[in-house]
C-alpha cells in the first residue's frame, strides 16, 4: 500500500506537485495519469526516497521508504529504463543489484527469464533496444520479489507483443495481491491495463476512483442512426427529447435516447433504419477533459 | 508461478553485501582493468627507464652516500610516476561516482539501496581497496626491479630501510587519496568530464598556484596532496635549496589523512541532502 498525504514538492516558485493525497491499494493495478510535466515522475521518486517532499508524506506499508536499509525487497521499481549503465551487461547489471539486497544470485537467471531477456543478457545494455531496457528494468522490480511495484511509463518502447506481455504480468502481480502503480501519459495505455486510476494535472489531484467510476463521467452514450429520410426521423427524435448532431456521411449522432428507444420510435413512424450503433463512452475524450486545464505543454495558440 | 517467490529464505542485509555489489560494479566495465593494467605498465616503464640512465651514467663511489641514496629512490618513483597515479586515481575516483549521476544509475543504486551514506561508503571502500592495490603494486614493482638494477652500482635501496620503506608506502598510499578527493569531486559535480577536469585541477594545478614564500602560503602548500607526497619522497635534504617554511613528514602523513577522510565526509553529506 502506498499512502501519500498533503505531498508537495516545489522547485523554486513552480510547484510540482501540490498537495496530493490518495493511496494505491494492494490486488489492484493502478494507473497514474496525468498530461506531461503534471508531476507523475516527482510524485513516484518522492516515493523511492530519492527526492525529498517540501511538505506532506509518502509512506509504502506504512514507512518512508528513505528510512529502509534496503529496498529491493519491498518496492521495486522502473523508473526510467535509462537508468542503467551502457558499459555493463544485463547480468552484470542484475546481479550488481541481487548482491546490494543479499539476493541469491539464481534469482537474477529467474528474472531474466521472466522478461525474456535470458539471451541477450551477456550483451552490454549500450546495444539494447529501449524494449529490451525496459524489460531489464522491469526484470530489475522484480528482483526482491517485493510487495509494491511502481512503474514510470513502462510501456515507452515496447511492441505490440511486449505491451501484451507487460498488462498480463502487471495483472498477475496484481491478482497475487501485490500493489502495482504504473504512471502514463496516455489513457489508451491505462484503458487496458488498470482497474482503478489517479488522474492529476499540474501537481493536484483530478480523480481518484476506479475505472469504471471514471468510464462514467465520459458523459452520456451517444448512438449512431443511418435511416432513409434522416429529415424526419431527426424531427420525430428531437420531439421525443433527443439531442442530435448530423454525422459526416449521413448518419445521425443521437444523445439522449437509447437505441431500443429509437428503434420503436421509428416502427411507430414506418421510417427505415439501416444502421443503429450504440456507441460507448471514450474514456480517453473524458481524461482529456478532465485535464484540458492543467496541460503544461500545449501545441497549437495559447489558450 | 514460481518466480513470484524467492527460493531461498530472506537472508539479512549485512554491509558487506554492498561492498561485494560495488566490488562487482566496479570490475564489470571492461575499461577499468585496462586502465589500471597500462597505467602500471607506463609507470614501471618509465621508472625502469629512469633507473637504467642513471645505471649508465653513475660511477660507483661518486657522490655523498644520502643524495645517491635519494637519486636511487627517485628512479623507483619519478615525478611522472605520481603523475600518471594522481590522473589514474583521481579520475577513476571522480568517474565511479559521476558515471552513475551522468547515466542515471544512480537512482537505481539508491531505489535499491535508500541507505545513501552506506553506499558511498561501500563505494569509498571498494575503491580505497582497489587504488591501494594498484599503488603498491606499481611503486613495489618498480621498486624492486629499479634497485635491482642500480644494485650493481652499489647505490641499489632495500625495505628493510625504513625510509626506503616510507618512500614506497607514500607512493602506494597517494593513488587511494587522489581516488578519494576525485570520489568527492565526482559527487559534487556529478558530470563525468567535469569530475575529471576538476580532480584534475585541484590536484596538479592547485600546487602550481601557491608560493612557498609566506608562511600561511607555505602552510597551504604543504595542506595539498602533491606536495605532500613530495616531502614523503623526499628522505634528505642535502642538496636541497634551503627554504624558509619547510614542509615537515608528519604534517604530510597528516595531510594524506585529511584529504581522504575530508573527502569521504564532504561527499556522505551531499549525497544525503540532495535530490536525486
Amino acid at each position: 500500500m502506498i499512502e501519500v498525504n498533503e505531498l508537495t514538492k516545489r522547485y523554486g516558485r513552480r510547484t510540482a506537485v501540490d498537495r496530493l493525497t490518495f493511496t494505491v491499494r494492494p490486488g489492484h493495478v493502478t494507473g497514474f495519469l496525468g498530461p506531461n510535466g503534471a508531476g507523475k515522475s516527482t510524485t513516484l521518486r518522492m516515493a523511492l526516497g530519492l527526492n525529498d517532499p517540501t511538505s506532506g508524506t509518502v509512506t509504502v506499508d506504512g514507512r518512508a521508504f528513505r528510512g529502509l536499509p534496503r529496498g529491493l525487497r519491498e518496492v521495486g521499481a522502473l523508473l526510467d529504463a535509462g537508468d542503467v549503465h551502457g558499459g555493463r551487461t544485463g547480468v552484470a547489471h542484475l546481479r550488481v543489484l541481487a548482491r546490494s539486497n543479499a539476493i541469491p544470485r539464481g534469482r537474477v537467471e529467474e528474472v531474466l527469464a521472466e522478461v525474456g531477456l535470458t539471451d541477450a543478457a551477456g550483451r552490454r545494455i549500450g546495444g539494447y533496444s529501449l524494449g529490451m531496457k525496459q524489460r531489464l528494468g522491469i526484470a530489475g522490480a522484480l528482483l526482491g520479489d517485493p510487495p509494491v511495484l511502481l512503474f514510470d511509463e513502462p510501456l515507452n518502447g515496447l511492441d505490440p507483443e511486449g505491451v501484451l506481455w507487460v498488462r498480463g504480468l502487471f495483472r498477475r502481480l496484481a491478482a497475487e495481491g501485490r500493489t502495482v502503480f504504473v504512471s502514463s501519459h496516455m489513457m489508451a495505455e491505462m484503458e487496458h491495463t488498470a482497474d482503478r486510476l489517479v488522474v492529476i494535472g499540474r501537481g493536484r489531484l483530478i480523480a481518484d476512483e476506479s475505472l469504471t467510476e471514471f468510464a462514467a463521467r465520459a458523459g452520456r452514450a451517444a448512438v449512431t442512426v443511418r435511416a432513409a429520410e434522416p429529415e424526419r426521423l431527426t424531427a420525430v427524435l428531437r420531439a421525443a427529447g433527443a439531442e442530435i448532431r448530423p454525422g459526416p456521411d449521413g448518419s445521425l449522432d443521437v444523445t439522449g435516447l437509447d437505441a431500443g428507444r429509437i428503434g420503436e420510435l421509428a416502427l411507430e413512424q414506418r421510417l427505415l433504419l439501416y444502421a443503429l450503433t450504440e456507441r460507448g463512452a471514450s474514456l480517453e475524450e473524458a481524461f482529456m477533459e478532465l485535464t484540458a486545464d492543467s496541460v503544461e505543454y500545449l501545441a497549437g495558440e495559447p489558450r | 508461478m514460481s518466480t513470484a517467490t524467492l527460493p531461498t529464505p530472506v537472508r539479512r542485509h549485512r554491509f558487506g553485501d554492498l561492498l561485494a555489489a560495488e566490488w562487482l560494479k566496479f570490475w564489470s566495465l571492461r575499461s577499468i582493468p585496462w586502465v589500471l593494467g597500462l597505467a602500471t605498465l607506463l609507470v614501471v616503464a618509465a621508472d625502469l627507464k629512469s633507473a637504467q640512465y642513471t645505471h649508465d651514467h653513475y660511477t660507483p663511489g661518486d657522490g655523498d652516500p644520502a643524495v645517491m641514496a635519494q637519486v636511487a629512490l627517485d628512479d623507483s618513483f619519478i615525478t611522472a610516476s605520481a603523475d600518471i597515479l594522481m590522473l589514474v586515481g583521481g579520475g577513476l575516483g571522480a568517474i565511479v561516482i559521476a558515471g552513475e549521476y551522468a547515466t542515471g544509475l544512480i537512482r537505481t543504486t539508491l531505489a535499491a539501496v535508500p541507505d545513501r551514506r552506506a553506499v558511498l561508503l561501500a563505494k569509498a571502500a571498494v575503491l580505497t581497496a582497489v587504488l591501494l592495490g594498484f599503488g603498491t603494486v606499481t611503486a613495489g614493482v618498480s621498486f624492486g626491479l629499479t634497485q635491482a638494477i642500480l644494485a650493481d652500482r652499489g647505490i641499489g635501496q632495500s625495505l628493510s630501510d625504513p625510509t626506503a620503506l616510507r618512500y614506497v608506502a607514500a607512493a602506494a598510499l597517494f593513488a587511494p587519496v587522489c581516488g578519494l578527493v576525485g570520489l568527492c569531486l565526482g559527487t559534487l559535480i556529478r558530470h563525468s568530464a567535469g569530475a575529471v577536469v576538476g580532480t584534475v585541477v585541484v590536484l596538479f594545478f592547485l600546487p602550481s598556484l601557491v608560493t612557498e614564500r609566506y608562511r600561511w602560503t607555505a602552510d597551504l602548500l604543504h595542506a595539498l596532496p602533491f606536495p605532500a607526497w613530495q616531502r614523503l619522497a623526499r628522505i634528505t635534504l642535502a642538496g636541497m635549496r634551503p627554504t624558509d617554511y619547510p614542509a615537515t613528514v608528519a604534517g604530510a602523513w597528516t595531510t594524506y589523512g585529511v584529504w581522504a577522510l575530508a573527502s569521504v565526509a564532504i561527499a556522505t553529506v551531499v549525497i544525503q541532502r540532495r535530490d536525486h
